[in-house]
Parts: structure tokens; C-alpha cells; sequence
């Protein structure tokens, strides 16, 4: 391949709208690998939402907006698990009786990466240059554990933060309950699922909570700030960026 | 019984508000979980087993009518009887039959789900046959008029001090003052109870595990010895099974066998596995005169090539339930029929209708950890969205739901669009929450701010912010 990789950013349509701090994120992140980062700009949703809610109709015309948007890139690259295992995995599931379709989506599969995943596994990546002076514990959001194996790559990364410490959460592969549409359907079930989460939390003793998709971030903080709680919430780049100083955590006041 | 899925709303919320259950789910979340991850560590090829099973029901399903007719042939090649029934009536009918013609009045019974299904007991109890449960969950529940709330456990959303009123309730005829407060006494009193029941027992029904096509024998697993004592000393042993328990050979139901019982208990086998192959011989010590299996379709060659054929791999092991965030925190009951949790989730609605049972498929946040422990690899989060999309094409969405979702996905597919209103809601509800961070209440997301609070966007949309970035770099370059 000659000069750096071009990365396309997949920015989510959730840290679009909520937290773009986190695509930003990304961007340094990428960056500082080695990557030349690009956002197409005809990139709105992966679908996941129409997929899950069995309007595959929807689902395949986003995806074919995706698929062309996203052509030509050496990688995509997505900071969620949720969204990048969409691409990965739902969509070559989406077109299995396109031929044509399914050769295009396999091979933006093959090209399509959970961000930190991507800047281990891809990137080679074994160390950041970031310093944060807290307790910290890490929840394995659902597609990114189960679709994508992303398991040991934050830790290791976390591992060389300055000043950072690591404290392994209970339960740390269990659902916090956020589901996309789930939440809003089922928003008891989904609560208490959220309750049990924060408690475990909360026992860890930690002063921030790290994870890898913003879904469960909102979910998560949502629920600690309503319990009162003071421990901050955070999506795993922005501490591997060094952008602690700079940006309050998700759910608090802003300057 | 009559299914109460159609309530899943009401149920779950009975079920979150029910300490008794917290407590009893809290103990089971946990418990079963943690005994299958040790018994999985002690047996490196678990993964390779997992292959190998998927593999074995994958085989006889696509050869189901094959191995049926094998099986049957040699369940009367043993001495045995086969009964065919299409749904639950044929099938209660066909039990009964076989009751009526000894003039039975006492009827013991081994676990069995298929009879929950068929709702076998309240048949022949309104035909003046009593039923006895003699499992110990199963009778604890019969006594209490309740379904079962687990497939393998299914008094699990009992404590003991429950179990100690049910029995104090139900054994009039013993000691008020006597000591059951403690598992140990229940389950003396429990077998003191049933003893007398087991031998005036006319006829033994049990459930299988699995039918062997090769032999015609019938396995069933249980860790009470229940299911031998109901098979063995009465006078007919009927077995009720499904047809998807069939597989073609011993060494397969070996196979499977070495999956199930870890999955389930974490368990390397369960207490006792029990063979059943036609009635007693000549020169046999014990055994039952008469042998009939009464195998159970009610839905399951129609799912065979539906996108819900991988469903008829299921063991019947639980672990999906044991494993799901949304059953540990309702419980079973809130499913409303037979089956609960994600298993339940796919079969149920294939049973009785999705129009019936549209809710539990609906109720997932997918979050995977059904498929990745089950022991037959069933897909379980996308049989789901199987069930979701045939909703969404006969229109059984909600309209205020399915309109919100198409315009939405309308937006998506114009990206300018999108872009621009994204950068207003993000201004927008930037600017409201920035002093707090949070809102409490929003309009329209009610759902979600019940319990939580939701975050507040940061005031810009990412878009917006990389195309003041990409303006700003091309002045920089212009200069």
C-alpha cells in the first residue's frame, strides 16, 4: 500500500447528534496511527434501527447508501461495536439472496473495523500518549464482545494510560439494557436491566465508567445521574485521546 | 392453558414489582451461570462438542421423516406402540385413550414440557384421572395452580419459606406442628407424599430427552429418580415427546448428552439418565405391561422449512434462559405460555401465532449471550428478527411505531436532509440541557426518561463540525 492508510470515518448517527467529541476522538486516534481520515458525507445511519425493528426494506436501501458511501476507502472505521457489526455482520446477512449486493457488502465488510479494534489488531497499535488521574472500570457493550470479539484490545491500550487504574467490572459481559428501540419499548425491563448494571458499577468503587458504544453510554449515564450518582461516564476514546481535560463526561454540565 | 402472552406488558411489570422473585432470580441468575462457565473450563473441546451437535440435529432434521419412520418401526420392533398426533387435541385425546382402556384413575407424571404444552393435566383431570407430578418443582407448582416459570426448573421463582406454606397448605393430613422449613425436610416430605403415589399409579407418563431412530428407546435426565420410579412401576409407560427429540444413534444422544447437562445445571451428567426401550420381556424383574409414545407435532414440521427450521435444534437446556438480562429480570412467567425466556422468544410465536405472542420476540435487546451459550448454536437473536419481520410485513406493528420508523428511515436516505435537521436538534437540545447536561423530561421520549435521564447533546453535530474543520483548512491552504 503506498503512503498511509485512507480511513473512512463510520461517525454513528448517535455521537452525530449527542456527542461528536467522540468522533473527534477517533479522528486523533486514527490519525496518531497513521491514518489518513476522511468523513464521506452521504453517511447518516448504518440502520441498525430499521433492521432490529424487521423493516428489512429500510434496512437494505440504507445499507445500499452505506455501501456506495463508503466505497473505495482502504478502511471504515466505526467508534461504536454496535454499528461496525452491523456492517460487518448484518449486512452480508441482509443481501444473502443478492448475489451482486452480497459481493459488495462482504467486501465493505471485510474493509469495516470497531475503532479500537482496528488501531490494535489493524494498526498495531500497543500504547497511547494519555494521561487520566482516575479509577476506572470498562463494560463490554454487546455487539462489539459477542460479533466482534473486542475484549482484550481496551484494556491493553488502558493499560498504558498514565495514571490510570483499571478496575475489572462484574458482570462486565452482561447487557446494560439500552438495545437501540429496546429501550424505548421496554423502558422498565430496560431500566431495571440499567439499575442492575450501575450497581455493579457502583461496587466497583471506580470514579468513571468507560465502554465503546455511545448507545450504552447514554443508557448508563442516564441512569447513574438519575440515582444521584456521581461517577462520570465516558466512551473509551476519549480517554485513550487524552481529551479528559478538555471535555466534561457525558451527561454533566458544560462550560 | 391459555396463553397470557398477549399481556407481556402487564405480566413484566407484575414480575419487576414481585420481591419474591427478585430474590429467587437473583439466586438463579448467577447460580446456574457460573456452574456452567466451571463446567465448560474443565472440558477444552466444549467448542468442537458444540459443532458436533448443531451438526447431529441439523442432520436429522433434514431427514426428520426418515428417522420418524425408523424410530417407529423399531419402538414396535421392541414391543411398543407409536401414536401419531398432528396437535395438542390428538395428542391429549390419544393419552387419554390409552388411560381410559385400564380404567386408570391415578397417573403419575415425570417432567415434561411437551404436556405443558398440550396442558395434559387439567384433560385428564376433567376426565376423572388425576394427574401427579412427581418431579419436585413440577409438583410444588401443581399444588399452587401455577405454569412453570423455567423449563428445567419450573418452581424457580419460589423460595423455600413458599414452598413450606404450599406443602402446609396442601398435607392436611400430617402434623401441623411438624419442622419443613429447611429444603432437606421438604424434599423428605415431598418423597413420603409421593411414595404411595408412585404405586398406585396405573400409568407412568414421562417426557424424552431424546428418541433413538436406531433402537426405538427414549432417554430421559433427571436428577430426582422421579422419572424411573414413573416409568417402571406402573402398568403403561407412555412417552410424550415432540418429533424434533429424535436422533439417529445412540453414540449421537451421547453426543448430546455430554452437552446438555453442562449447558443446563453445569452438571458433567445429571444424576440419572434413564433408557426406556419398549415393555418388559419375558425373564424381566420389572416393568411396565404396555409401552406407547405419543409423538407431538402441533407445529413442528411447519417450522421445518420455515426460517425457523434452526429452532427444532434446541435441547431444552435453559442455558438461554439462565444467560438472558430480560428473563432474570422478569421472570417466566411474564412470557405467558409455556416456554419463556429467548428459546421461548423464537417457539412460542411459531405455537401459538405471532399475533398472540408478538411481544417476546420484540423483547431483546440482543445483546447475544442466548446464541453464544447455546450448546446447538441456534441463532437465537436473529430467529427474533425473523419474527420481527414478518410483523413488520403483516402489518402487526403498532402504526404510530411503523410510521415513525419509515419516516425516519425517509430522512436517512437523504443525507442533506438528515445533516441539516440533526444540526438543529443538536443546536437546539444543546443549548436547553447545556447548564444541567441532562434532561429529566423531554417531549416524545417519555419512555426513556421514565428512569433515566437523558444526556444532552453537545451542541453541534459531528457533520457540522468536520465541515467547518475541512473550510477552515482549505482557507488556511488558500493563504
Amino acid at each position: 500500500m503506498a503512503g498511509p492508510p485512507r480511513v473512512a470515518l463510520l461517525v454513528t448517527c448517535l455521537v452525530d447528534l449527542f456527542r461528536p467529541s467522540i468522533g473527534f476522538a477517533a479522528v486523533n486516534l486514527l490519525e496518531a496511527a497513521g491514518c489518513t481520515v476522511e468523513v464521506p458525507r452521504a453517511q447518516t445511519c448504518c440502520g441498525q434501527p430499521a433492521y432490529n425493528s424487521g423493516d428489512k426494506t429500510d434496512a437494505k436501501a440504507i445499507a445500499r447508501q452505506v455501501i456506495a458511501a463508503f466505497a473505495g476507502y482502504d478502511y471504515v472505521v466505526a467508534p461504536s461495536g454496535s454499528c461496525a457489526g452491523m456492517v460487518k455482520v448484518h449486512y452480508p446477512e441482509l443481501f444473502a439472496d443478492d448475489p451482486a449486493m452480497r459481493a459488495q457488502a462482504d467486501e465493505l465488510a471485510a474493509r469495516t473495523w470497531e475503532l479500537v479494534s482496528f488501531l490494535v489488531d489493524v494498526r498495531g497499535v500497543d500504547a497511547v500518549n494519555a494521561a487520566c488521574r482516575q479509577v476506572v472500570t470498562y463494560h463490554d457493550s454487546c455487539s462489539g464482545l459477542r460479533e466482534l470479539k473486542v475484549k482484550e484490545q481496551p484494556r491493553r491500550l488502558l493499560g498504558t494510560v498514565e495514571g490510570l487504574e483499571l478496575k475489572e467490572l462484574p458482570g462486565a459481559e452482561t447487557c446494560c439494557g439500552f438495545g437501540g428501540t429496546f429501550a424505548v419499548k421496554y423502558p422498565e425491563i430496560s431500566g431495571k436491566m440499567a439499575s442492575d448494571k450501575i450497581a455493579d458499577i457502583a461496587a466497583t468503587g471506580a470514579d468513571c465508567v468507560l465502554a465503546g458504544d455511545l448507545g450504552c453510554l447514554l443508557q448508563i449515564a442516564g441512569r447513574l445521574s438519575r440515582a444521584g450518582s456521581q461517577i462520570q461516564v465516558r466512551h473509551v476514546a476519549e480517554v485513550l485521546a487524552d481529551m479528559t481535560g478538555a471535555v466534561p463526561p457525558i451527561g454533566a454540565p458544560r462550560p | 392453558m391459555d396463553p397470557t402472552s398477549r399481556a407481556f406488558l402487564d405480566n413484566a411489570r407484575a414480575g419487576l414489582a414481585d420481591p419474591v422473585l427478585r430474590r429467587a432470580l437473583g439466586i438463579a441468575g448467577v447460580g446456574f451461570p457460573a456452574r456452567r462457565a466451571e463446567a465448560m473450563a474443565r472440558l477444552p473441546e466444549f467448542e468442537a462438542l458444540r459443532e458436533q451437535g448443531k451438526a447431529i440435529k441439523d442432520h436429522t432434521i433434514a431427514h426428520l421423516d426418515f428417522y420418524l419412520e425408523r424410530y417407529e418401526a423399531n419402538v414396535i420392533a421392541a414391543g411398543g406402540m407409536v401414536h401419531w398426533a398432528r396437535d395438542a387435541g390428538e395428542a391429549r385425546a390419544a393419552v387419554l385413550d390409552i388411560c381410559r382402556s385400564v380404567g386408570a384413575k391415578i397417573v403419575t407424571k415425570g417432567k415434561s414440557m411437551v404436556a405443558e404444552e398440550i396442558a395434559l393435566n387439567d384433560h385428564l383431570a376433567a376426565n376423572g384421572i388425576t394427574p401427579v407430578e412427581t418431579d419436585l418443582g413440577e409438583y410444588i407448582i401443581q399444588l399452587r395452580h401455577e405454569p412453570p416459570s423455567h423449563i428445567i426448573a419450573p418452581a424457580i421463582h419460589l423460595m423455600k419459606e413458599q414452598v413450606t406454606e404450599t406443602f402446609r397448605a396442601a398435607h392436611t393430613a400430617l402434623d401441623p406442628a411438624r419442622a419443613i422449613a429447611e429444603a432437606p425436610q421438604l424434599c423428605a416430605e415431598a418423597r413420603a407424599v409421593l411414595r404411595p403415589q408412585f404405586l398406585a399409579a396405573d400409568v407412568g407418563i414421562t417426557g424424552a430427552n431424546f428418541l433413538i431412530a436406531e433402537t426405538g428407546s427414549s432417554i430421559i435426565v433427571t436428577n430426582e429418580g422421579n422419572g424411573d420410579l414413573t416409568q417402571t412401576l406402573p402398568k403403561i409407560h407412555i412417552v410424550l415427546a415432540s418429533i424434533e427429540k429424535i436422533v439417529p444413534t445412540l453414540e449421537d444422544a451421547a453426543t448430546l448428552l455430554r452437552l446438555l447437562a453442562r449447558s443446563a445445571t453445569g452438571q458433567e451428567f445429571s444424576s440419572y439418565t434413564t433408557m426406556s426401550t419398549g415393555p418388559r420381556r419375558p425373564g424381566d424383574l420389572d416393568g411396565p405391561e404396555q409401552y406407547h409414545v405419543v409423538l407431538v407435532d402441533n407445529g413442528r414440521s411447519a417450522m421445518v422449512g420455515s426460517e425457523f427450521r434452526e429452532m427444532l435444534r434446541c435441547l431444552r437446556c435453559a442455558a438461554c434462559l439462565n444467560h438472558c438480562p430480560v428473563y432474570t429480570a422478569i421472570g417466566g412467567h411474564a412470557y405467558g405460555w409455556v416456554y419463556p425466556g429467548p428459546m421461548g422468544a423464537v417457539l412460542t410465536p411459531a405455537l401459538i401465532g405471532v399475533a398472540e405472542a408478538g411481544d417476546l420476540p420484540n423483547a431483546s435487546s440482543f445483546c447475544g449471550r442466548c446464541e453464544s451459550v447455546c450448546p446447538v448454536k441456534i441463532p437465537l437473536p436473529k430467529l427474533m428478527r425473523n419474527w420481527r419481520e414478518r410483523q413488520f410485513a403483516q402489518r402487526l406493528v403498532a402504526p404510530r411505531y411503523r410510521d415513525a420508523l419509515r419516516l425516519w428511515a425517509w430522512v436517512a436516505q437523504r443525507p442533506e436532509l438528515y445533516h441539516r435537521m440533526v444540526e438543529v436538534k443538536a443546536r437546539l437540545l444543546g443549548w436547553l440541557g447545556k447548564r444541567r447536561g441532562r434532561f429529566r423530561a423531554l417531549p416524545l421520549a417519555g419512555g426513556w426518561t421514565g428512569l433515566r435521564d437523558m444526556p444532552a447533546p453537545e451542541g453541534r453535530s459531528f457533520h457540522a463540525l468536520w465541515a467547518d474543520r475541512q473550510r477552515a483548512a482549505q482557507r488556511r491552504q488558500l493563504r
